[in-house]
Order: structure tokens, then sequence, then C-alpha cells
């Protein structure tokens, strides 16, 4: 399945947003998540089934102004 | 810590602060001078972002065991945001991410100026504070798009001082003053533009209850003694504001005193 993950389109296996973060070595509780431009909480990603096309954001902190 | 400090509490959102000086955590040259720089700038809050994550990647790991060891109170934004729903959902990763409610919210409209799309800030303010964050909007001067924003929910507003990163200072300082008389009992804060402790102090003086910058401090030729001369700024600027400063005058008034004067 073919999705885009950080804007980058990745060939994975995983079924949900859980496994996906499994799979690209993602830790899930410093992660956040949105899947086509909406929120995914941390409780909610393994219900959050991925199909084809679909576009992954995986967020971690970093420096703002 | 001073006494006009400890005397002179700013709330936002119900929240107690005795530094009225916010800093980013942008653009430092390494994470030691960072640290180093925030404490000398004495902030209680730093400004903080999400960013992409590689696989594997422990970046946002190292950044988010700095910020929590100093011990501060952040404040997430939603910078690069051009839409509601980006801005929404970012605003809404951080709050998961972060532990907190409070939200710095851009949503830029304009690439040259990082000039914020206020038709979108004010939507996405209302959502936000329907959702129950405590939204600190980032804005324009205009009065119209403040009284929104307060209609929205929220309960500080961040006008512009310049354009982000341009250093500049307070571009509009009649409108400046248009938002502070209009708008007295709302926490307003200067966020972005500023270069120099002068304009910070500047911004103090004309009422404003606090500033936000970051360029200023991280890119300046040693940001922890810029740091350091921001906190007096801000601190003299704030202590001249309370001390009610003169009227200007259009003539020359001698301050030695006319009576007793030789060769009268």
């Amino acid at each position: 399945m073919k999705i885009v993950v950080n804007g980058e389109t990745r060939d994975v296996r995983a079924p949900d947003l859980a496994a996906l973060l499994a799979e690209l070595d993602y830790p899930p509780e410093l992660v956040a998540t949105a899947v086509n431009e909406s929120f995914v909480r941390a409780r909610e990603r393994a219900g959050r089934v991925l199909t084809d096309g679909d576009r992954v954001e995986i967020l971690t902190p970093r420096q703002g102004g | 810590m001073s006494q006009a400090n400890m005397n002179d509490p700013l709330r936002f959102y119900g929240v107690e602060m005795k530094s009225r000086l916010l800093v980013g955590t942008a653009q430092y040259p390494s994470p030691a001078i960072l640290g180093e720089a925030l404490a000398a700038s004495r902030a209680e809050i730093v400004t903080v972002s999400l960013r992409r994550e590689a696989g594997g990647g422990r970046a946002g790991e190292s950044f988010w065991g700095l910020v929590r060891s100093l011990g501060l109170r952040v404040l997430p934004n939603t910078a690069g945001c051009r839409t509601v729903k980006e801005a929404v959902a970012t605003a809404q990763m951080a709050r998961e991410l972060f532990g907190t409610n409070w939200i710095k919210l851009e949503v830029v409209g304009e690439e040259d100026l990082l000039a914020p799309d206020v038709f979108g800030l004010v939507e996405a303010a209302r959502i936000l504070c329907d959702e129950g964050f405590d939204v600190f909007p980032y804005t324009t001067d205009d009065l119209v798009v403040a009284d929104k924003l307060l209609d929205a929910g929220c309960k500080v507003l961040m006008p512009w001082g310049a354009p982000i990163g341009s250093g500049r200072g307070l571009n509009n300082l009649f409108a400046l003053r248009a938002m502070r008389a209009h708008f007295p009992d709302i926490p307003l804060v200067i966020d972005a533009g500023l270069g120099a402790p002068s304009q910070a102090a500047h911004a103090f003086e004309l009422g404003y209850d606090a500033v936000l910058l970051n360029t200023a401090i991280a890119r300046a030729g040693d940001p922890v003694a810029m740091a350091r001369a921001f906190a007096a700024a801000c601190e003299a600027g704030r202590t001249a504001f309370l001390a009610q400063p003169m009227e200007p005058r259009d003539m020359a008034a001698p301050s030695t005193p006319v009576l007793g004067r030789a060769f009268s």
C-alpha cells in the first residue's frame, strides 16, 4: 500500500496508524499524528485504518518562535 | 527578582506570571546557548513548535528533554500553517504532545511579510476556543479583527510590532496606542518584529503587558548577553509605564530654577 508519510511516498504494510508508527520506528508516546490533515489522538491510532493514498503527518516537539 | 516584578503580576488565562518577556526557542547557535539565554532572559514562558520527524529520528525527544529540564511553561505555536484546517490540526496535536491548552495561533496569509490571515485566524480561534483551548492569537493591529478575536473567546491579543524576524520594532505607533486604549483590560502582547531592547522598553511604555521575541536574542552576536539586555529593558519599560511618564511638550521648559539666576 502506498501512503504519503511526512510528504514522502512510502510503500508500507501497516494496516493502521499505530502499526505504521511501529513499522517506521517511531516512539508512539513522543509523536503527534494526523491523517489527511485531521488530528488522530494517540488512543485512536490503532482504530485508524490506513488506505492507499492517505497522507500521514508524524510530528515531534521542535524549536519555535 | 525585583520589587516591581513581584508586585505587578501578569495573568494569562488565570495563570499568574512574574516575567513579562516571552521568548522563542529557535535559531540559537547551540542547545547550550539556548539554555543559557533562556535563563538570562528570566522568561517563564517559551514558544515551541511541532515539526516532521524522520522514522528512527530522535531530534524532537532531545529538544523536548532540554525544554522540560528548564522547568518553563511552554506556549506551542502553529507557525507556518496556511489554512484553518492546518492550524486547528496542529493545535490539537500540540495539546496532546505538550500537555497544555495554550496555543499561539498563527495562520499565515501572505509570504513576503508573513502577515496573519486575519479571516482564517478568527475562524480558527473560534473553533479552538470552543474546544477548550486558551488561544494566544498572533494578529495585526486592526481593532475590528481584535474585537472579533475576543468575540471568538480569546482572552489575550498578540499584535505584531513588525513582520516576524524583521527587527523593525513598533511599526505603527498610532495603531498600537489605539489598541491599548481600546482594550484597557485585555492582556496585550507585542509579538514579533522587535529587534532591540529599546523597542521592547517602548512597548511597555505604551502600556503593553508583555513582549514575545525570538530572533532578536537568538541571532545576536552574544545571545546570552542580549537576553539579559532584553530582560532589563522589559523591566525598565514596565517600571516607567507604572511611574507615569511625563507628556511631551512642543517648547522647552527650563529644568533649573529661573528664580535666583545671576545677571537677571
